[in-house]
């Protein structure tokens, strides 16, 4: 296993003004490509179009917007004694977006809810090694606490039998305090609606059951919903998964607007996306941490093998 | 094409196989299964049908508001007035003393359910008092309730003894029949939340007693109504306990100064001990009242087994049955 040589990579991030970007071509050798001006937002290529040529929404940050918030420090999870995470340590920072990747069963999810302490909710869950939120264990914090600074959305979409309004605004309620009442929140709400990419299309019905939208649709109000509660870290486990390319543009341009206020880690299986949104790239394979670096030098010149035929399935 | 906007289709396609290539056998089975429900329906029916029949030539309007009268002569002997109170008053008042113990050991149940022991034998006497005849609940109750210290709930006969019976009483014991179908239905829509539901709640920072409150509670609404009128069917349809813990008297006879409380504290009877009692088996031998209060009882069965039939179907929260309903 190769411990994060993130040290290397953000003196690399740092210097000077934003590195050029990889285009990947299928097929052939990725070619150096000016980047964007600052802000650009390139719009993904359709998946049925002329062949993936996948592009960098936008540039990274300069260094000095980019904050470590979480960091993980050897940790092993296990399920009932068989290890699902071994021994992962990776730094979750504001101003980049870290992309998880690697084959089903790989431990992506398991790391993932282990960031707010979901595993917990499994019996027959057990962990070691440290969690660190802002320099602080987050194990000394609360629990409640935890999870509000640090948000997810699931990978599969899991609205509450209520309302669209009433889902969004759960979020923004005190524990189990009615108030503020609905004419409070309606802003809130409705924005949070917005910025997801769902306000257009159920903004007549929010009054109606959220177990009644489509599993799209369904997905994008998770997505709403964690982002009401106004994270500090935002867990997204591929969120994409059951959504059109245009949605899919959407959250993926918003990830991007969000990383400058908001630490992101998304988990996916599309290897373009990750490449589109992605500073950091995590490799994960059988529970180990394989790789992590910057997307760009993953997808480009993996260091290990099996990164190496992991990505060539999407590029080559 | 056509320049009128097209109407949205109407053609459904049926979601049945036809059992006509099947196996003899699977025939067999499926024939049977339907000779049995149809029969369940006729039976149904014939109750239904013979007890109209039977009860409404006696059934007058005047039953209803004339209180009953032990008098031979059944011209003078009254209407059912204060059964069919009886039976509304200890109704209310048994599920109302049920639903908030019934959905807290549901919820404590199925979702803490520690230590676990605990649990368990809270569901075991769950189940023992669903068992347990209401006959020997009567019985309990009147040895409970005769005692000194819940003297209040009743009355002190002359010489101090307390009398144990009195709506209260009888409401009391009642409450515990009712009390397993409310545990039961709640217990049912808490595990047909799936855990996924909890988890989105505590994945935004809620507490667990947040997450019952304002995610679980609301969509038990149907599953408590459910399990709720069907107590109230059981309630009123029970004897045991109305003869033996309610006293028995023909009318409400209350005791103490209080007003109201004076109901609750004192004796009567409601619609199934009238019955028993003016049927040929009882006392009254009256067979044409028995039969009237007869048909309202079952009236009040019917209705309320709609009533959860409109409420499940009504729940909003259920997606599939929302989607049903278009
Ligand atoms: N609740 C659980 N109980 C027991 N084992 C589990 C549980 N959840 C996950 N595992 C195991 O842990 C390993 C990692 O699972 P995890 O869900 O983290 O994979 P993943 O990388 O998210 O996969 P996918 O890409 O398919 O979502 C798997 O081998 C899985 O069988
Ligand atoms: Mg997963």
């Amino acid at each position: 296993m190769t411990m994060p040589d993130d040290s290397a990579d953000l003196i690399v991030d740092g210097a000077g003004p934003p590195p050029p970007i990889r285009r990947l071509v299928p097929g052939g050798a990725p070619t150096i490509v000016l980047p964007p001006p600052p802000g650009t937002i390139t719009a993904p290529n359709g998946a049925g179009g002329t062949g993936p040529t996948v592009e960098r929404r936008v540039s990274a940050l300069p260094a000095a917007q980019v904050a470590e918030r979480m960091r993980t420090e050897e940790l092993r999870i296990a399920y009932g004694g068989k290890e699902a995470v071994k021994g992962v340590s990776l730094p979750v920072r504001r101003g980049e977006v870290l992309a998880l990747i690697g084959p089903s069963g790989c431990g992506k999810t398991t790391l993932l809810r282990s960031l707010n302490r979901l595993t917990e909710l499994t019996p027959t869950a057990t962990r070691t090694g440290r969690i660190v939120l802002d320099d602080q264990d987050v194990d000394t914090l609360e629990v409640t606490d935890l999870r509000r600074r640090v948000s997810m959305v699931f990978q599969q979409p899991n609205p509450f039998p209520m309302s669209v309004f009433d889902n969004v605004a759960y979020a923004l309620r005190e524990q189990g305090s009615r108030k503020p009442r609905k004419g409070a929140l309606m802003e809130p709400v409705t924005e949070a609606l917005r910025r997801a990419g769902l306000l257009t299309e159920v903004q007549d019905n929010l009054d109606h059951p959220a177990l009644r939208l489509s599993g799209g649709q369904q997905q994008r109000l998770c997505i709403a919903r964690a982002l009401a509660a106004d994270p500090e870290v935002l867990l997204l486990d591929e969120p994409c998964s059951a959504l059109d390319p245009k949605s899919t543009a959407t959250i993926e341009e918003l990830i991007v607007r969000l990383r400058e206020e908001v630490a992101i880690v998304i988990v996916t299986h599309n290897l373009q996306q990750a490449h589109r949104v992605a500073d950091k790239v995590g490799f994960m394979y059988l529970g180990d941490l394989v790789e992590y670096g910057d997307g760009d030098r993953i997808f480009s010149a993996p260091r290990e093998e099996r990164t190496a035929d992991y990505v060539a399935g999407a590029f080559g | 094409m056509a320049d009128a906007p097209a109407l949205p289709p109407t053609a459904r396609t049926k979601p049945v196989e036809s059992s006509r290539n099947w196996p003899l056998m699977d025939r067999l089975m499926l024939a049977c299964c339907w000779v049995a429900g149809v029969s369940a329906c006729v039976i149904a029916f014939a109750i239904v049908a013979y007890m109209a029949y039977r009860g409404l030539e006696f059934l007058r309007p005047a039953l209803f508001i004339e209180r009953p009268n032990a008098d031979l002569d059944q011209s003078k002997s009254g209407g059912f007035l204060d059964p069919l109170l009886g039976t509304l008053i200890l109704t209310v008042m048994g599920t109302a003393l049920a639903i908030p113990v019934a959905v807290a050991t549901a919820v404590w149940v199925t979702e803490y359910g520690r230590p676990f022991w605990l649990a368990r034998a809270v569901e075991s006497g769950v189940e023992i008092i669903a068992g347990t005849p209401s006959i020997v609940l009567a019985i309990f109750g009147l040895i409970v309730f005769q005692e000194q210290l819940l003297g209040f709930l009743s009355f002190e006969a002359e010489g101090g003894s307390v009398f144990g019976r009195s709506f209260f009483t009888a409401a009391a014991m009642m409450s515990l029949i009712a009390l397993p179908l409310i545990v039961g239905s709640t217990r049912e829509g808490l595990q047909s939340i799936p855990g996924h539901v909890r988890e989105a709640s505590y994945a935004l920072g809620k507490t667990k007693a947040a997450t019952i409150r304002r995610v679980l509670l609301p969509s038990l609404r149907a599953p408590i109504a459910t399990g709720t009128a069907l107590g109230m069917g059981r309630i009123a349809g029970d004897t045991a306990i109305v003869v033996i813990l309610l006293g028995g008297t023909l009318q409400l006879q209350g005791y103490g100064d209080v007003p109201g409380l004076d109901v609750l504290r004192g004796t009567g009877s409601t619609l199934t001990s009238y019955v028993y009692l003016n049927s040929p088996a009882g006392e009254g031998s009256a067979p044409e009242k028995a039969y009237a209060a007869a048909v309202v009882l079952l009236a009040i069965a019917i209705a309320l087994n709609f009533l959860v039939d409109w409420i499940v179907r009504r729940d909003p929260t259920k997606a599939v049955t929302a989607a049903a309903r278009r």
